[in-house]
């Protein structure tokens, strides 16, 4: 044991458990965040990619594991790679094109080539480096990689759970039940809306199982629905939903609990909003089953799921976090389609993402605000605490951690009780 | 050379007035008078990336008469925290280029530079933007906006405004 206290070893000053409340140093001090990033980032896994985004031999998109950049690639035997985008030799990124196809890497500075798998392969004039220079130990740095339901995590902790065990075995399900809005179809990621927004990557975390927000900050968008949608996401004021701490800091927010399981909703009738919807793909010659299946999935799941510490499940698309600086958070939301289904339906899902979320969306631009109001508020009032402890008065055992109302602060207490328990491992380690 | 009867300068002329007045509605927010300048089949579209096939891809907006009513019906209501206020603009329309025209049909294109603040805080945006006008009775309206940022397939901001 080192003889130098951990800095942050007043975690309970940090995230007080009993009673649900943060200190205002979680959003604001620069130190605290790059613990995280070497405790948490560096340490759990971290969602990269879903796999339709580089879905042949050879293809490949840039991503991030915590501040790390890396490149995620399948290599010719379809087996997938994660790397740090960093030549060996001084450092250079060795791919700066966003999304592609290739065979190999090659550093653009002195033209060292890497395989798919990250391997160093050749040296330019490598006779100034002597016999022995072992091109096996000069490979781009490896991390482990592993997916589940097609979404893609890799991790720098060789030592690390296997990722289902990561996840537990409510979130796989849930996995499961989400990816049914590929009607049929494999879910493909069809595009993403990319946005910055100044404030700690922890503002995020709280909010994608945060309901209790919905019809203050989402009220603009819900004035623009017919009255049946509204209703639809008038879950608040229904009491049917939930929110559950999933385990290792994973929650899942159930809005809609009548669409838990898109199977399940196969006898009702077709929404009136999607009538219009549904004549078109039968015009394209799809059996009733098929036209059933394919508008529910356009309509979407009803939960939420958030996962520890960068990626959440949003009714019908991905969204993905990464860190930047203490007070600076980069968003991505990724939209789904159905891979091989009507043109059609996918329009529609295109148009109903456009709709709500991205730079110029009816939601997330409000989402944007609120989260940057937050970061612009803990800069006064230092002693004061933030509160996540709504809903805990009425809170149950669920399944794998409390349940509680719909528009409870379990999620929150899921995801910072996580965040205390990976911050405080270690802390007395060398 | 350009089918119609006023000279290439004098249209040019036209269509900058009406890009300007478009551009000074837009600083002032007078969204209702925005609606005015279109046709009812008007498409008006922020793309992302180099894609053309709008339909089919992922955009910031993609808006027909509806979503272009239902989202200025938002800015005016006042209930979206992010544009209650919105961040303040100021913009300059520049570079124009007359690429064709057909009938009364007119394809523009411009260089928009749009200066956002809010909090304080100064943003500068780059768009190229394409117009296809329609020569009416009641001057210019606009039958097709695309307005292509900088960076549009990266990492932005969020808006409160329009391009
Ligand atoms: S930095 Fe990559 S080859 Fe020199
Ligand atoms: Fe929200």
């Amino acid at each position: 044991m080192s003889l130098d206290t951990p800095k942050f070893s007043e975690l309970d000053a940090m995230y007080d458990v009993e009673n649900a409340k943060v200190a205002t140093e979680m959003y604001e001090d620069p130190a605290l965040f790059k613990e995280e990033m070497d405790k948490i980032f560096k340490k759990t896994w971290v969602f990269v990619a879903h796999e339709s985004e580089f879905p042949d031999k050879g293809s490949f998109k840039l991503s991030h594991v915590g501040l790390d950049p890396v490149i995620v690639v399948r290599d010719r035997k379809g087996t997938i790679h994660c790397m740090v985008n960093r030549c060996r030799h001084r450092a250079a990124t060795v791919c700066e094109v966003k999304k592609g196809k290739t065979s190999s890497f090659q550093c653009p500075y002195h033209g060292w080539g890497y395989g798919l798998d990250g391997s160093l392969r050749a040296v330019p004039y490598p006779e100034q480096y002597g016999d022995d220079f072992d091109k096996s130990q000069h490979g781009m740095l490896k991390l482990r990689t592993e997916s589940f339901e097609g979404m893609v995590f890799a991790t720098f902790n060789y030592d690390a759970e296997p990722l289902v065990d990561f996840l537990g075995p409510e979130v796989c399900r849930y996995m499961t039940l989400f990816m049914k809005q590929g009607g049929g179809f494999p879910v493909k990621v069809i595009g993403e809306h990319q946005f910055s927004v100044p404030m700690n990557w922890k503002v995020q975390l709280e909010n994608t199982t945060d309901a209790y927000h919905f019809p203050i900050v989402h009220k603009s968008f819900m004035q623009t629905l017919d009255e049946k949608t509204e209703d639809l996401f008038a879950f608040m004021d229904k009491n049917e939903g939930w929110v559950e701490d999933l385990g290792n800091g994973h929650s899942i927010m159930m809005m809609m609990p009548s669409r838990e399981d898109l199977d399940e909703r196969m006898d009702d009738p077709i929404e009136p909003r999607f009538e219009w919807l549904a004549e078109e793909i039968r015009k394209e010659g799809y059996s009733e089953e098929q036209v059933k299946r394919i508008v529910l999935a356009v309509g979407g799941p009803g939960f939420n799921m958030n996962l520890f510490p960068n990626v959440s499940f949003s009714l019908s698309f991905f969204r993905v976090l990464t860190p930047v600086s203490v007070d600076q958070t980069d968003i991505r939301h990724m939209a789904l389609g159905m891979d091989g289904g009507p043109q059609i339906a996918n329009q529609t899902r295109l148009r109903l993402h456009e709709h709500f979320q991205g730079p110029m969306g009816f939601g997330s631009p409000d989402d944007a605000e609120v989260w940057e109001r937050v970061q612009r508020g803990t800069q006064g009032g230092e002693e004061l605490k933030i509160l996540v402890n709504r809903g805990m008065v009425d809170e149950e055992p669920g399944v794998m951690g409390p349940r509680g109302h719909v528009s409870a602060e379990t999620g929150m207490r899921a995801a910072y009780g996580m965040w205390k328990r990976m911050m405080d491992e270690g802390a007395n380690d060398v | 050379m350009f089918d119609t009867s006023t000279s290439s300068t004098d249209l040019l002329t036209e269509v900058t007035a009406f890009l300007w007045k478009e551009a000074d509605i837009l600083d002032r927010k007078a969204y209702d008078a925005w609606l005015e300048l279109w046709l009812t089949e008007g498409l008006y579209i922020l793309p992302m990336g180099d894609g053309e096939d709008y339909e089919n891809q992922l955009n910031l907006c993609y808006d027909d008469d509806k979503m272009r009513r239902m989202r200025i019906d938002r800015f005016n209501r006042g209930f979206s925290i992010s544009s209650a206020p919105a961040a303040d603009t100021v913009r300059t329309v520049s570079r124009i280029v007359i690429d064709s025209v057909d009938g009364e049909a007119i394809k523009v294109r411009a260089a928009q530079h749009v200066i956002e603040d809010k909090f304080g805080r100064q943003r500068i945006w780059a768009a190229d933007v394409f117009f296809t006008l329609k020569k009416t009775e009641d001057g210019f309206l606009i039958e097709r906006k695309i307005a292509k940022l900088l960076n549009s397939g990266g990492m932005l901001n969020s808006f409160s405004y329009l391009f």
